[in-house]
């Protein structure tokens, strides 16, 4: 209780607590975690009979190596990225919203209405209007399943964890409600999914011939308008704040509540938008897969990227291709795509562990002399 | 120096230190040091903060390894690695702050620090034994929510007492006492010295190092720099050889409290439940301070000081706007920012956590609190050039010594910390300041400065309020004296008709020669308030172990 930091007795390693956190190790420890990553990935591949470097080839690098594979990365990486931005936000002023997943797919069933609405009642499906429309929509699709946990939590303190993660499960059954009943496709033979959008309601393609749209570019806004109020607005600052130091948030009045409110809006409204540049870009339509846990992996893309939008951006990508080095390995190796599930989670648990650089160092000495013992009778 | 009177010439010291080193990165926090225990005597070990006390009783301890150096106890050379074998050998440590469990009774919590210790209702028996035989009053079946902090480190003592030590480390024992718990205390020790045991006794009031220690040894900046039979020494030659140069006195007084003056700061029948359930409930609290004038307020902590701070800051709201006023305007209603916009600042009880962000730097940590202050901020951004340049002007102004305005705030020494929030607060330039405990573990030469602070802010018109429980620190400073207790506050009345004794009395919340109006007669005697109002039932009846 007393004694700050950890010591250890043996030989060999130790940790000793730093005087001030690492800024190096800050930025170093995504690093680490990646590289040990690949390491364990090395001798699970070759636990399971395969020749490792191999398997780490078509894994991280065969993903990269076609055009196409590039075009899907930047697909995949795109709702990861909107989401963890806004997670971010969230984060930084401790308000775990956990429930970005579900807040993706709220986006994408009040964008995808929009859509389908506009195909029925439109002849022409619908004019430019209709794509600025459903990014509205989607939006407040996620800012309104956010704001479920931001009133509980700020009206009866109830947790935002819980909340915004339980809700997921009832946004998954309201998305299948809608596409088994409702808004099923008339002349989908009996399919849960709805009718195709029109070409108004479909992102425009950023590079002809693949699936990139300009929902990329959504992202990089996000990134570079989350970099201006995080590391630069008085908003950021006292977010920032309030995340660190409740107490100290309390004496310079900045508002806890406030600070709830922005951070699960910004999470549920920018997993809003994902969830619509899903159903408006690579997807067409709505259907019960829209999201593969994009809301769910944008929690590690977050934390890899150090709440830090040019580093989630990176973080993004990273984990984008985890995606598709799954579904390569399950195309070449016929590994389970499981094994994607499998490098996400080993990222964030050497990234937590290795996190214990930041305010600790290693030191390869001996152990210290314990007021060392004087011989016998030589007492000063 | 060394040579002791207090043992026969021969016979070995109890404890011997000779030659202790210890380093934490980028700090030699021990330097060489030597010092010896006799037995039966009471040995003061004296420094400012960051000298290098507490790292030396914890190397003694056995909390920390030294990484260089010999101990030899009772003649025999000695490695102490752990707490559990200092106490096996007959060291005993009474620390700064209690470790213990508010919702479990005094036996219980002295049984959850022995090893071994049987039944719970043996132990009642002993500590009954114990607390007799030393005259430390102590019911073993009360719950410890329920003690004052005199009673809580009596709980500690005692626990340190059961395992018969021959050696009792105390650091800072008085910083939680009223005046006259500190010299029950004293009697206690000084009757351990008197069995033979040996105290050593960790502190930088110097009054109290007179009149109880039989040596002091005193360390600066890591080292033993004298050990001196602190009876034959001045207060004034004992700070000297403490932090290296003549004590700053402070200017004298300018008589400016204008009575005629309207009070910039005014509080009226202020009554509050507390929010925190071991906290004290407000109880019409009335006080003004005028301009040119520093009220202080006297009380043992936990009687309602935290409470007031946090409805004088604005971090809890009240529906009454009226009852607190800023220059005549009704604030109470109005969050900590718009009061600042009036001109109040505040120092808060709390450094690392409250008053500043332990992860932020200096800069970031200016701008807290001061952030609509020089135009720190503008157009919603951040301006970064201003912001380090304002804790630069802080760190200037107010000698904080610290790796530039980048420097994180948690890797400040408190006095230094301390001074950079003191000076963060002021340079606001304020109408009105509100301090909760200014120098509270800050070193001296930091203690005068703030002081000095605070008392120009003062001459130069503003209203200044100080809470603390340092009565040497508030007779210093303050013009007028209240007392909180119990959560009631006392009339206020000029420093100089108050005398330490009345304070005493009136601290320990006992209604004694001063005329107050009867308001303490509520309050409580020796003894924390009831719990939220209600009766906690916690006389001599229940608490079935």
């Amino acid at each position: 209780m007393r004694i700050r930091g950890m010591r250890f007795r043996v030989g060999g390693p130790r940790l000793e607590a730093r005087a001030e956190r690492s800024r190096a190790m800050v930025y170093l420890t995504p690093l680490v975690a990646a590289g040990l990553t690949v390491m364990a990935g090395a001798v699970l591949f070759a636990a399971l009979g395969h020749d490792p470097l191999r398997a780490l080839y078509v894994f991280f690098v065969a993903p990269l190596t076609t055009t196409f594979g590039l075009s899907e990365l930047f697909v995949k990486a795109t709702p990861l990225v909107l989401c963890a931005t806004g997670l971010a936000v969230g984060f930084r002023g401790n308000v775990w919203n956990i429930g970005a997943e579900g807040q993706l797919i709220l986006g994408a069933i009040f964008a995808g209405g929009l859509a389908l609405w506009a195909g029925e009642a439109f002849t022409d499906g619908g004019g430019p209007w209709l794509l600025p429309g459903m990014m509205v929509m989607g939006i407040l699709g996620g800012m309104a399943w956010a704001a479920i946990p931001a009133l509980l939590r700020t009206r009866f303190n109830a947790n935002e964890i819980l909340v915004s993660l339980m809700l997921t499960y009832v946004a998954g059954f309201l998305l299948g409600y809608l596409v088994h009943g409702p808004w099923r496709d008339p002349m989908g033979f009996n399919f849960p999914e709805s009718a195709l959008f029109g070409d108004a309601a479909l992102l425009p393609a950023l590079v002809s011939g693949t699936r990139l749209h300009i929902g990329a570019l959504f992202a990089l806004a996000a990134v570079a308008g989350a970099w201006v109020l995080l590391m630069r607005s008085f908003i950021g600052f006292q977010i920032k704040v309030v995340g660190l130091a409740p107490r100290a948030g309390g004496y310079a009045g900045f508002s806890g509540a406030r600070v709830v409110w922005l951070g699960l809006l910004c999470g549920g409204g920018l997993s809003g938008l994902a969830g619509m540049v899903e159903v408006a870009g690579p997807i067409g339509q709505l259907h019960t897969q829209i999201s593969p846990g994009y809301g769910f992996t944008a929690i590690i893309v977050a934390f890899l990227g150090r709440l830090h939008p040019l580093g989630i951006l990176l973080a993004g990508l990273f984990m984008a291709l985890t995606y598709l080095g799954g579904d390569t390995l399950q195309i070449e190796l016929g590994l389970p795509r499981a094994v994607t599930g499998l490098f996400q989670g080993m990222v964030l648990f050497f990234l937590l562990a290795s996190d214990v650089l930041i305010h600790h160092r290693v030191r390869w000495s001996r152990p210290p002399v314990t007021a060392s013992v004087a011989p016998r009778g030589e007492t000063a | 120096m060394d040579n002791s009177a207090t043992s026969p010439p021969g016979a070995s010291p109890r404890l011997a230190l000779r030659g202790i080193c210890k380093s934490f990165p980028g700090v030699l926090v021990n330097d060489h040091v030597d010092l010896t225990v006799e037995a039966g005597e009471i040995h003061a070990l004296l420094g400012e903060n960051g000298a290098g006390k507490s790292t030396l009783m914890k190397i003694v301890h056995g909390v920390l390894a030294a990484d260089s150096g010999t101990m030899t106890w009772e003649g025999r050379p000695v490695r102490i690695t752990s707490p559990a074998e200092a106490r096996r050998l007959g060291i005993g440590m009474v620390f700064q702050h209690f470790a213990l469990f508010d919702s479990l009774t005094v036996a219980e919590n002295v049984a959850l620090g022995l090893e071994g210790g049987g039944s719970v209702a043996r132990l009642r028996d002993r500590i009954r034994a114990v607390s007799d035989g030393y005259g430390l009053a102590l019911e073993p079946d009360r719950h410890v929510h329920e003690l004052s902090m005199g009673e809580r480190q009596r709980v500690e003592i005692v626990r340190c007492l059961l395992g018969d030590p021959k050696l009792i480390i105390l650091d800072e024992p008085t910083s939680v006492l009223t005046p006259k718990e500190a010299l029950a205390l004293f009697a206690v020790l000084r009757r351990l010295r008197d069995e033979g045991r040996s105290v050593l006794y960790i502190s930088h009031k110097l009054d109290e190092i007179r009149a109880l220690c039989d040596r002091a040894s005193v360390l600066r900046g890591g080292r033993r720099v004298a050990t001196v039979d602190p009876r034959a020494e001045t207060a004034r030659s004992l700070a000297r050889m403490m932090i290296g140069s003549d004590p700053p006195d402070l200017t004298d007084r300018a008589d400016t409290a204008a009575e005629a003056a309207r009070p910039l700061l005014e509080v009226d029948t202020l009554s509050l439940d507390s929010d925190d359930p071991y906290g004290t409930d407000l109880h019409e609290i009335s006080l003004s301070v005028r301009p040119g004038e520093i009220l202080g307020i006297a009380g043992v902590a936990g009687n309602g000081q935290n409470q007031l701070m946090r409805a004088l800051s604005g971090e809890r709201l009240l529906a009454r706007a009226g009852a607190i006023r800023i220059a005549g305007r009704p604030v109470a209603d109005l969050g900590p920012g718009p009061r600042r916009a009036l001109g109040m600042a505040v120092v808060p009880e709390e450094r690392l956590g409250q008053g500043a962000v332990p992860e932020l730097s200096l800069a970031e940590n200016a701008l807290l609190s001061a952030w609509r202050h020089g135009g720190l901020v503008k157009g919603g951004l951040v301006r970064g050039r201003h912001t380090h340049g304002f804790a630069r002007t802080v760190m200037s102004t107010f000698n904080v010594i610290a790796h530039g305005s980048d420097a994180e705030a948690r890797s400040l020494s408190g006095g230094n910390l301390q001074k950079f929030i003191i000076g963060r607060e002021i340079l606001q330039d304020p109408q009105v300041l509100v301090a909760a405990h200014p120098t509270w573990g800050v070193d001296a030469g930091s203690a005068a400065a703030i002081h000095q602070a605070l008392v120009t802010l003062r001459d130069r018109g503003a209203a200044v309020l100080v809470i603390s429980q340092d009565l040497d620190e508030l007779y210093v400073l303050s013009d007028r004296i209240a007392v909180i207790a119990g959560g009631h506050l006392s009339e206020s009345r000029p420093t100089h008709a108050v005398t330490a004794e009345d304070m005493g009395v009136m601290m320990g919340g006992m209604m004694g020669g001063l005329t107050t109006g009867g308001l303490f007669e509520a309050a409580p005697t020796g003894r924390r308030p009831t719990v939220g109002g209600q009766e906690t039932g916690h006389e001599d009846t229940g608490h079935e172990v």
